[in-house]
């Protein structure tokens, strides 16, 4: 199970949050047409290592966490709150 | 008769006699024992019959690489199947049966299967039951499992109690051995928080079988024991390695005992976060693959030892010890302490450092030679040359080496490593933060291994920001030994097994090569080899060196199968611990749950809410409860605790945009003190959830959604506002446990609350239709909402949640003479029926707004979610499934929910699906809502709802979902 560092409440057990999914794409402006909503909603990159992704401390803060973690091996590099960017790490 | 109780020796208490029974013979064996060392002392050799062939086995090993002594422990309800007697430790009164044989142990007329076993080689399920297809269900399958299942499950409830504990710590070690210990003790000098996990009741493991080690055994266990962040563990076996450091093991806490005391645990499932984790989880003894190694006589060298140093039983009286290595020798030794009457030690290679001193105590030894054939009471010995010799032998011991236990090093992350000296595998370079220490990674010997725990130990503890402690003793260093020499196995006439739970042999093995199934975990599934509870234990290097050599590949690139959890078998119940019943979940109960149940409510779970289904009167069924209450309502007024529903308080600048862009419809033109119903998309333009926001003030909202929603929509709404709109100023919060909330419905609902509520204006024209406004009941300040899900006059009025059940009650007072009624779900939901509402099986996760009739009401324009992707053309299409009413054209006929619509009986086209009926009381007949294709155009016409699950079809017309007062007069009343 994984261990999550909360940037609010600290490390904290997986069974604490709920996953999302990918942070990295944004919701278009509402004008941005049908296929820009489509890529947000359905496109997604599915890589193989590192990754952002959103997971909510729903038994905790409740904070939306943008987390830094590698789909293949699990490490957790980054959490950062909702509305700050994971810092780029040279790979 | 070849077992016996040796004169003295062992760590049992001989001064004490348990009396236990196998297979309904009773016998005596001392607290100490294990089930399978109190039966060698008993003279008992054959103990269970195998799996396919019905074989006669005896016990192989003395701890949890059993693959044989399996039997049924215990009666009753406690009866447990498959526990492995090498692993039972002996209590008063133990009852066994061994398993897998008819009639009888001793005379089992399965064995005939032993001479079909060219018939039911690797892979026979998949051959030889698959034609005719007809045959499967009735001839097959029942033939199958009567005749190859082990253990039988119980269907009684378990009456033993469970708990689970979760602890951290800076440095856990797995395994007390020479190795663990050392690094438990050298981890706790440096004052880090050390847990020790042993799976034996006894800690020391390899020391336990050398009494020359065992004063360094208990000096080091004292020494732990006196430190005060050292936590010991005994009988707690570590099943798996997770994630991040997270590793989960199985206390058997009252598994010594006949029956744990009420209330006492039985087992303990625990889980540890550990910054650094030991592994020294020792090493198990390999088979070496012969004909007739699986026969009652053969056991693991290692294992023979252990009978004679922890349990003092002799297995034998006359031995022979087939080995490539020099552990067996010590084996030698003890056969010989043991008083063997012969002894002949055959060592496949040409020479042992160890020979003198074994050949100076009268053993025979005999270098280059292999043991051909295996019969039960005779070895046959072949030498390289060719020459055959045959002597008489009660016990075979054999030592095909030693593999490192490197099942959790392997799930931690660690690729392994071919290491040639042992001719194993060893932990690779760690991924996670945990070493191996000692055996498990290929240090063998005392001395050596508790070297090698001390600096794994001490590593770990820097690992986790200690400094070192102070250094302490340690055993002398082991004399170096001669190398191994690999033997897998020795090719003859006969079966030569190397999984013998599953009873897959070298030719098995072979077999699967041959047709293909050659990579390892191919050949693992095909055949079943390492498949069974002991999990390939003993013989699973010794299959893939079978298959190695038939790819003609080294066998360090054929590799192994996957280790998975869990390394020994975990029962359900530990790992379901207190989660059990009505304790499965937390229940959440409204602040109204007492009066519920005073007043005769049956409950019923509705999410982890419990909320009243009806309130049955004496001698009322079901329906006529739900008839009276449904009644009460429309004739004159009823109360229904909607206290569950999701109530979220949202306050802020720029609150009425942030609803904007949440619901399908607009929230900002809502004036004070008025409420709206709202529909909620999700971002793909399907309907999420539905309910009344009501405006108490500019910036000051109450949202209410579907119980089964609260929590889904509050994560949504935190999402959008967190992540999507962080420049909106809003703040919301969950207010559901702070309100009670209850409806009150019916044509004198007004009546009813008009003498109670103070404060509040409720005429129609004060007060209409969605109409918000704080007021008092019985003094206690209220916020009354003009809503109806019931289709009547109704409201809902919220009280704080420690004053909800005096304002019912008050209600109930006030409306006495109207003859008030609570109702409950069941009436709720007739109600809603029959008015024409979508919930939860029209809200279905696959509708959108159109589908729901509500199409007109979504916004054209602007950042609304699910706005843009709504409007797709597949979705927006008007054939879709659309939200209809249905009736039976004959009023006698009942309705199903999941039936299907289709245009005439036996048409193939299902034209939708019933997603809700009930039994109307105004229309004296079954109705239903149904999603219909075209649904809108259908309107009068005739088709079929049929139920092949119930053998059903009735023919029904399609009406407007509004099955009462389409034009809402009432709710405006």
């Amino acid at each position: 199970m994984h261990l999550i560092p909360c940037p609010c409440c600290g490390p904290r057990a997986e069974d604490e949050f709920h996953y999302r999914g990918d942070a990295t794409v944004k919701r278009p402006a509402p004008d941005a047409g049908e296929q820009a909503f489509y890529d947000f909603v359905y496109t997604r990159a599915n890589p193989r290592g590192w990754h952002v992704e959103w997971w909510h401390h729903y038994a905790g803060c409740r904070q939306w966490v943008k987390v830094e973690r590698n789909t293949m091996t699990h490490e957790i590099r980054t959490a950062v709150g909702p509305a700050e960017d994971i810092p780029e790490v040279q790979v | 008769m070849s077992g016996r109780r040796l004169p003295a020796g062992g760590h049992i208490d001989r001064e004490r006699h348990l009396s236990f029974s196998f297979d309904g013979r009773r016998f005596f064996g001392h607290p100490g024992d294990t089930l399978a060392s109190a039966l060698i002392a008993n003279g008992v050799r054959l103990v269970g019959r195998s799996f396919k062939y019905h074989r006669p086995r005896g016990i192989m090993t003395a701890g949890p690489d059993e693959p044989s002594a399996l039997v049924e422990l215990r009666e009753g309800a406690r009866t447990e199947p498959n526990s492995k007697m090498t692993e039972v430790a002996l209590y008063e009164g133990l009852v066994a049966r061994s398993q897998n044989r008819w009639p009888s142990l001793g005379l089992d007329l399965m064995a005939v299967n032993s001479l079909a076993g060219k018939l039911i080689g690797a892979g026979f399920y998949y051959k030889t039951f698959m034609w005719p297809k007809a045959f499967w269900e009735k001839v097959y399958e029942p033939l199958i499992r009567r005749a190859a299942g082990l253990g039988r499950a119980v269907d009684r409830r378990d009456p033993d109690h469970y708990e689970a504990l979760h602890a951290h710590c800076d440095v856990l070690v797995v395994g007390s051995g020479a190795a663990g210990l050392a690094a438990a003790r050298a981890a706790g000098a440096s004052g880090a928080r050390v847990i020790l996990c042993e799976r034996d009741d006894l800690l020391g493991g390899g020391l336990l079988l050398d009494p020359a080690h065992d004063a360094w055994r208990r000096q080091t266990i004292a020494a732990l024991e006196a430190m005060p962040e050292v936590e010991i563990l005994p009988r707690t076996n570590v099943f798996g390695y997770y994630d991040h450091n997270l590793l989960g093991a199985i206390e058997h806490a009252g598994d010594h005992l006949a029956e744990p005391a009420p209330h006492q645990v039985r087992q303990r499932y625990r889980t540890f976060r550990a910054t650094e984790v030991v592994l020294a989880t020792g090493a198990s003894e390999r088979l070496i693959a012969f004909p007739g190694n699986d026969k009652p006589g053969v056991m693991m060298a290692g294992a023979a030892l252990a009978y004679i140093h922890r349990f003092g039983v002799a297995p034998g009286e006359r031995a022979v010890i087939f080995t490539n290595n020099d552990s067996a020798y010590a084996t030698a030794h003890a056969l010989a302490d043991a008083q063997f009457d012969r002894i002949v030690l055959a060592d496949s290679r040409a020479a042992s450092a160890c020979a003198d001193d074994v050949k100076a105590r009268g053993i025979d030894v005999r270098f280059g030679v292999e043991v051909a054939h295996y019969g039960g009471d005779r070895v046959t010995l072949r030498a390289r040359n060719g020459a055959s010799d045959r002597i008489p032998a009660d016990l075979l011991c054999v030592s095909g080496g030693w593999n490192p236990n490197v099942h959790l090093a392997s799930q931690s992350g660690a690729r392994l490593r071919w290491h040639e000296q042992i001719a194993s595998f060893v932990p690779g370079e760690p991924v996670q933060a945990e070493r191996s220490a000692g055996a498990a990674r290929g240090v063998f010997g005392p001395g050596n291994a508790a070297r090698d725990g001390a600096e794994a130990g001490a590593a770990a503890a820097i690992a986790a920001g200690f400094k070192p402690g102070a250094a302490f003793a340690l055993p002398d260093a082991d004399r170096p030994e001669t190398p191994l020499e690999p033997l897998w196995e020795v090719r003859a006439q006969g079966k030569a097994f190397v999984d013998l739970q599953n009873d897959v042999t070298t030719e098995d093995i072979r077999l699967a090569h041959r047709e293909g199934f050659s990579h390892i975990e191919h050949a693992k599934r095909y055949t079943t080899h390492n498949m069974a509870t002991d999990q390939g234990k003993l013989g699973g290097l010794v299959g893939a060196a079978v298959l190695a050599e038939a790819r003609g590949e080294p066998l360090e690139k054929v590799g192994l199968p996957t280790f998975r959890p869990y390394t020994s078998p975990v029962t359900i119940g530990a790992l379901a611990g207190r989660a059990i019943g009505e304790h499965f979940q937390p229940v959440r109960r409204t602040s109204l749950h007492d009066w519920h149940l005073r007043h005769g409510a049956a409950m019923q779970p509705s999410g982890a809410w419990l909320r009243p289904f009806y309130y049955p009167k004496p001698g009322e069924d079901i329906w006529d409860a739900i008839f009276r209450e449904a009644r009460a309502v429309r004739g004159s007024v009823g109360i229904c605790d909607v206290s569950t529903l999701g109530k979220i308080d949202l306050q802020g600048p720029d609150a009425a945009t942030f609803l904007d862009r949440l619901y399908a419809n607009a929230f900002s033109t809502l004036a004070i003190g008025k409420a709206r119903y709202g529909l909620m998309l999700r971002e793909d333009g399907i309907a999420f959830d539905d309910g009344t926001t009501a405006r108490l003030g500019p910036e000051h909202f109450l949202l209410t959604c579907t119980t089964a929603n609260a929590g889904p929509v509050l994560e949504h709404m935190e999402f959008y506002a967190q992540t999507v709109w962080p420049d909106l100023d809003v703040q919301f919060s969950s207010v559901t446990d702070q309100w009670a909330q209850m409806a009150v419905a019916g044509p004198r609902s007004r009546l009813t609350l008009q003498k109670v509520v103070a404060g509040l204006d409720l005429s129609n024209e004060a007060f209409p239709f969605m109409a918000v406004g704080e007021a008092t009941i019985a003094g206690i300040p209220v916020r009354v909402f003009r809503i109806s899900f019931s289709g009547e006059l109704a409201y809902e009025v919220a009280a704080p949640s420690g004053d909800g059940e005096t304002v019912w009650e008050a209600i109930i007072a006030a409306g006495e003479e109207f003859g008030i009624a609570p109702y409950g779900l069941e009436a709720m939901g007739l109600m809603r029926i029959e008015k024409g509402h979508a919930a939860g099986p029209e809200l279905n996760g696959q509708t959108t707004a159109a589908d729901l009739g509500m199409g007109r009401m979504v916004k054209k324009a602007g950042d609304v979610v699910g706005r843009v992707l709504g409007a797709r053309p597949a979705l927006a299409n008007p054939s879709r499934p659309r939200l209809v009413g249905i009736r039976p054209t004959d009023p006698a006929k009942r309705l199903r929910g999941g039936a299907h619509l289709v245009s005439e009986p036996g048409a193939g086209k299902s034209l939708g699906w019933v997603s809700s009926v009930t039994q109307s009381i105004e229309l004296s007949q079954w109705i239903g809502l149904a999603m219909l294709e075209d649904g809108a155009a259908r309107q009068g016409q005739l088709l079929h709802a049929v139920s092949p699950l119930h053998g059903e079809s009735v023919e029904v017309i399609v009406t407007s979902p509004h099955h009462i007062d389409p034009e809402n007069a009432r709710v405006r009343a």
